[in-house]
């Protein structure tokens, strides 16, 4: 067993329960918090952001430091803070393990995300799957309000803030920035291009930071510990900070685990996950979501931070790992996904709405034998006009299947070849 | 007919907020909740309390997977089809549930008490294959588990 490596996040996670606030203040909680509104010095915390190069943790990888600093100094009041726990990105769950371990975590790291940019109401935008979530947090909520850490002037400082839980009606494009804002204002969720961004004109046209659960969850720590601190946690000298890994699929132990960036994809599914499922062979995987391309076997040490998986053209995503055997037919898990995408899509841009039923159409054929050699050109050239699509979620849909053709190209054409699935004969 | 209480209810809960359309969902649950589902006599209350138009709250009621704009079971069981589930034999959980109750999927019971739904991930991955009955998660299940599952539900609504 390799470790054990520092817990940050889920250092005191219970099986059962929340930490209440009791037990996460004696462990320190809410500190950070108390210091930085005495000191009253919101740019220090910007500055500690910015330094410990923390990436958000919801899939894009954007550096938290960088948003909180578009806030303009003379930006217009109200401002917005809103959390991203709309976690629907397929095989991600680690926001739901988290949210039933740590709410006072999430709440100290939004008041202090709200108190750098001066912002006096958040909003926890939550997925009606996660229900149970949703209860613990507006009871925490008003937990926190009695205790005087949400409200009116916080720890006797002049900065007040409040937290509202909002229900979404459950659809996957609201997880992406600006269709999440169009939801929380009672519009229907299609994205919109930008500019403006949202920490510039956002919540009804004010400026509103929008991160994920994990990202605010960490400024606490960083706050806390420094941003040295947090960057030695990583593995790779580039990462920095821990990340909550969630692995499903052929494995022996599915689950949720924090540990350090940089840790090796192998050590993970080994010490962490009890292996293969079965003592079966490890073929590849999906190393952060739906929208992330195919790992293969030769990608089985790969280090597992934002800088390897770019070098090797794919990326960390959310950090959902799906793991495949050798019984897995990797045409078959595309059709999957694509299916998931051709539902999903919002349907307001061309490339998306008629792209995923084209590919979907030709990944079927493929599967059942009907496929042709001159599928994989027509495949990549849809691949490439889904790129122009309006918002991110084409371009992610199209990653395993872009990366299908690249890294299982002879498993496709054994497909085409064979006249059907070499897995169901 | 909307109980004038839930009405005033509503309407309070409204009138605290900025924005009315803000509320939108909210209100559709709470309509929904009463009704069974959200139907257009409700569609046309929930748009009056807010303000807006029908068609406008309709955008956002036909684009949602949990607001049903059709008349749904007692029981509403979600089964996820996304990439987890499906792995861990999802399928054969769909098949045997649409024996076991004689529907087919997006189908209802003839006794109104269950509704067979897809749903895309759910984000219980490390309990898959697992399915939502009226948003509560069931998971990891067997067919043995699920009829034991539908067996109890049947029970409780006797």
């Amino acid at each position: 067993m390799s470790g054990p490596y520092p817990q940050m996040l889920l250092k005191h996670r219970k099986p059962d329960r929340i930490t209440t606030l009791a037990e996460y203040r004696q462990a320190g909680g809410y500190e950070a918090l108390h210091r930085v509104l005495t000191s009253e010095d919101a740019a220090a915390v910007k500055a500690q952001l910015a330094d410990a190069v923390l990436l958000g943790r919801g899939g894009a990888g954007f550096p938290a430091g960088i948003k909180v600093q578009t806030v303009a100094e003379d930006a217009p009041f109200p401002r917005y803070v809103v959390c991203n726990a709309d976690e629907m990105e397929p095989g991600t769950f680690k926001d739901r393990v988290f949210l039933h371990a740590e709410p006072h975590m999430l709440i100290e790291g939004m008041v202090l995300a709200a108190f750098s940019i001066r912002a006096a109401h958040g909003i926890i935008f939550i997925r009606p799957e996660y229900e149970s979530a949703a209860r613990i947090l507006e009871r925490e909520i008003g937990i926190a309000h009695r205790e005087g850490l949400l409200g009116d002037g916080i720890f006797g400082s002049e900065f007040s803030f409040d937290i509202d839980v909002h229900r979404s009606g459950g659809r996957y494009i609201c997880g992406e920035v600006t269709a999440q804002i169009n939801a929380l204002q009672g519009i229907r969720p299609n994205p919109k291009q930008p500019p403006p961004y949202a920490t510039d004109k956002g919540l009804w046209g004010q400026p509103t930071l929008v991160n994920n659960v994990e990202t605010l969850a960490c400024i606490p720590h960083i706050v806390n510990k420094g941003a040295q601190w947090f960057k030695d946690l990583a593995l790779s000298p580039e990462a920095a900070g821990t990340k909550l890994f969630c692995i499903s699929g052929k494995v022996n132990k599915p689950g949720c685990h924090e540990l350090p960036l940089g840790i090796k994809l192998s050590e993970i599914i080994e010490d962490f996950c009890g292996g293969m499922k079965d003592g079966a062979t490890f073929k590849g995987c999906l190393p952060g979501g739906a929208s992330t391309g195919f790992l293969t076997a030769d990608h089985y040490h790969i280090a597992m931070d934002f800088e390897a998986l770019k070098k090797v053209g794919n990326r960390l995503g959310t950090g959902a790992i799906m793991v495949f055997d050798h019984h897995t037919c990797m045409v078959d898990v595309t059709i999957n996904l694509t299916e998931f995408f051709a539902r999903e899509s919002c349907g307001w841009c061309t490339p998306c709405r008629e792209g995923f039923p084209y590919l979907l159409d030709l990944l079927r054929r493929i599967e059942k034998g009907q496929g042709e050699a001159d599928f994989l050109s027509m495949i990549k050239t849809m691949c490439r006009h889904l790129w122009k699509s309006y918002c991110a979620f084409a371009p992610g849909g199209v990653a395993s299947i872009e990366s299908l053709i690249v890294n299982f190209e002879d498993e496709v054409m054994a497909h085409i070849e064979g006249k059907g699935c070499p897995f169901k004969k | 007919m909307l109980p004038e209480s839930l009405k005033n209810e509503l309407q309070q809960k409204i009138d605290r907020v900025a924005h009315p359309r803000e509320m939108a969902i909210d209100v559709i649950n709470a309509l929904q909740d009463h009704y069974g589902y959200f139907s257009d006599e409700a569609l046309e209350q929930a748009a009056d309390l807010l303000g807006m138009t029908p068609l406008e709250l309709d955008e956002l009621a036909t684009f949602y997977t949990f607001i049903y704009r059709e008349p749904v079971g007692k029981y509403v069981i979600h089964v996820c089809d996304s990439l987890i589930c499906w792995m861990e034999n999802g399928e054969d959980l769909v098949a045997h549930l649409c024996n076991r109750l004689d529907i087919r999927m997006g189908e209802t019971t003839a006794d109104g008490l269950f509704t067979l739904l897809p749903v895309c991930c759910i984000g219980y991955c490390d309990r898959a294959p697992a399915i939502l009955v009226n948003r509560m998660v069931h998971g990891p299940l067997t067919t043995d588990a699920l009829d034991n599952l539908i067996d109890k539900l049947r029970e409780a609504s006797t």
